[in-house]
């Protein structure tokens, strides 16, 4: 392991000196924004769409500056934005702790598959605004069904990915494995486990992806918080500034969620990333 | 290579007696037997699909058969053990794991004296001429590496015996003439038994002290044919006269058989 390690630390050096240099895919990434950012600024300075519909850059950040200084409807910006990450990071984080072990669990015994492998299967493509009602019906408009909603739409993704993780380990290195002398908790806890990592971490990506979906759904019903509600308020009041302000805070929260689990992926997976 | 694994007399006869077993209502093994004498070199060679890997699966101990013995050193077999190791044909390194901890997994969890066993790594790379690569992950060493590491991960843990299920297969020419040697190498300077399960007679004849001849599905012993060559076997045995006689013979036996198992195939 500490061989590993004194391995590795000149391959970051490396990677950070190619920061230093855009890549042309860098360069392409850049152009394109620039470009999107520039028509966005012309069609609204020529007042080709009206600004009802489309704010313009400059009303979009006098809208934030607004949202972080007065707020919006007495609270600001900072806080709908930890509200709703609260709830999302809630819902996902009791989702991971209940759909990884069961996935894993799922994985490897066809009986407790046959559990729950159906009523996972039934629920998953249902729109969650269907269900939602009746979360709300049984659990009242507060906080509970608004996480619980988040967090059932954050299960499919993980069970499933945990599911094909397991069944794409290799029935050779497990057999070679229990050969060397590996108890069956010990082809868990080093084999199994490590093994699917890659795959659980691709899922618990993609189900923070799903929670965020159902954001704005969730905070639809009876919440005067929270950077989706925040959007489905300020539509009312034709605020389209606003709605600007709400989704591009949205779009860099979760870009930057994301950003976490793939450093977090990294450093776990240094063994695939070589 | 003995002071590099420290073995003194070990036995490692294994034997199959009779042996049948069926998957799905199909005759996979029909009353096939096999003896591997201690301290020797067995290769089975049998037509494509004639449940090769069904029989590797039984020695190591993974698969039971529905009727017949399966024995090591005299006792029945009751499931895997670190004395009767698999070099699987497909890479089984643990990826996420160092070289150098792939091959102390098994000392490890044996709870063997790790400082020796740190020692008999140590020698078994440079065997194999790895030293220098203990710190790397498997997905950065070659497919000629892997294998060698493969090798010593299961050399380190003193088997009896060594089972190789067609350990050589997707290696170009090259890499496979060096691992044949490496092969060699280890069994002619230890006293490990080793049992080679391949498609390719040339390299069961060139490897071994016998050759079994299956039959294709389902499977019993056609021919067993002992291999009249000294040892250590060197490259110019595969040129020899009774190289070529062997092999002409084993050809005319398996043609049939290939023929057989050609028409077995779903089309």
């Amino acid at each position: 392991m500490s061989i590993a390690k004194a391995t590795a630390a000149p391959v970051s050096t490396l990677a950070r000196l190619k920061c230093v240099k855009p890549t042309p895919e860098q360069i392409i990434t850049f152009v394109t924004l620039s470009i999107l950012f520039s028509v966005w600024f012309e069609v609204t300075r020529r007042e080709i769409v009206p600004k009802m519909f489309v704010p313009s850059p400059a009303d979009v950040w006098n809208g934030f500056v607004e949202t972080l200084t007065v707020g919006y409807h007495g609270k600001n910006l900072i806080v709908h934005t930890l509200v709703s990450l609260a709830r999302v990071l809630g819902g996902w984080s009791a989702a991971c702790l209940l759909a990884i072990p069961l996935g894993l669990a799922m994985g490897q015994s066809t009986k407790i598959r046959a559990v729950f492998d159906y009523i996972i299967e039934f629920y998953r493509p249902l729109p969650p605004l269907a269900y939602y009602t009746l979360l709300v019906l049984w659990f009242g408009i507060g906080e509970f069904s608004k996480v619980l909603l988040l967090f059932l739409a954050a299960i499919p993704p993980l069970t499933i990915g945990a599911v094909e993780g397991v069944r794409e380990v290799s029935p050779a290195v497990i057999q070679a494995a229990r050969s060397l002398g590996a108890t069956p908790r010990q082809v868990f806890l080093k084999i199994i486990l490590p093994a699917t990592t890659p795959m659980i971490i691709t899922a618990m990506r993609i189900s923070l992806g799903f929670a965020y979906t159902v954001l704005v759904a969730a905070e639809i019903v009876a919440a005067t918080e929270g950077i989706g509600w925040v959007v489905w308020d300020a539509s009312k009041f034709m605020r389209s500034d606003i709605i600007f302000v709400g989704i591009i805070t949205m779009g860099i929260t979760g870009i930057a969620l994301d950003g976490c689990i793939r450093g977090v992926a990294k450093r776990l997976l240094r063994w695939k990333y070589v | 290579m003995s002071e590099a694994t420290g073995r003194k007399n070990i036995a490692g006869e294994m034997q199959l007696k009779d042996v049948h077993i069926s998957f799905e209502g199909k005759k996979i093994l029909d009353g096939l037997s096999l003896t591997v004498k201690r301290n020797s070199f067995t290769c089975v060679c049998g037509p494509s699909g004639c449940g090769k890997t069904t029989i590797m699966n039984i020695l190591a101990g993974y698969q039971k058969p529905d009727s017949g013995l399966c024995t090591f050193n005299g006792t029945p077999v009751e499931g895997p053990s670190p004395d009767r190791l698999t070099v699987f044909q497909e890479n089984t390194l643990f990826q996420w794991m160092s070289v150098w901890d792939n091959i102390l997994f098994g000392p490890k969890l044996q709870g063997k004296d790790m400082r020796k066993s740190a020692e008999q790594a140590t020698a078994l790379l440079e065997m194999t001429g790895l030293t220098g690569f203990e710190g790397k992950y498997p997905a950065q060493l070659s497919g000629g590496m892997q294998r060698r590491a493969e090798l010593i991960r299961a050399l380190i843990n003193e088997p009896q015996i060594l089972l190789l299920d067609e350990p050589f297969r997707g290696l170009d020419a090259m890499t496979r003439g060096l691992m044949q040697e490496y092969f060699l190498k280890v069994f002619e300077t230890s006293d490990i038994t080793m049992l080679l399960i391949t498609s390719e007679l040339d390299e069961a004849i060139y490897m071994g002290d016998s050759v079994y001849l299956l039959t294709a599905i389902p499977t019993k012993t056609k021919k067993i044919m002992p291999v009249p060559l000294p040892r250590p076997r060197l490259l110019e045995h595969q040129t020899c006269v009774e190289f070529a006689q062997v092999q002409t013979e084993a050809f005319e036996t398996m043609e049939e058989e290939a023929l057989k198992s050609f028409e077995l195939m779903p089309s």
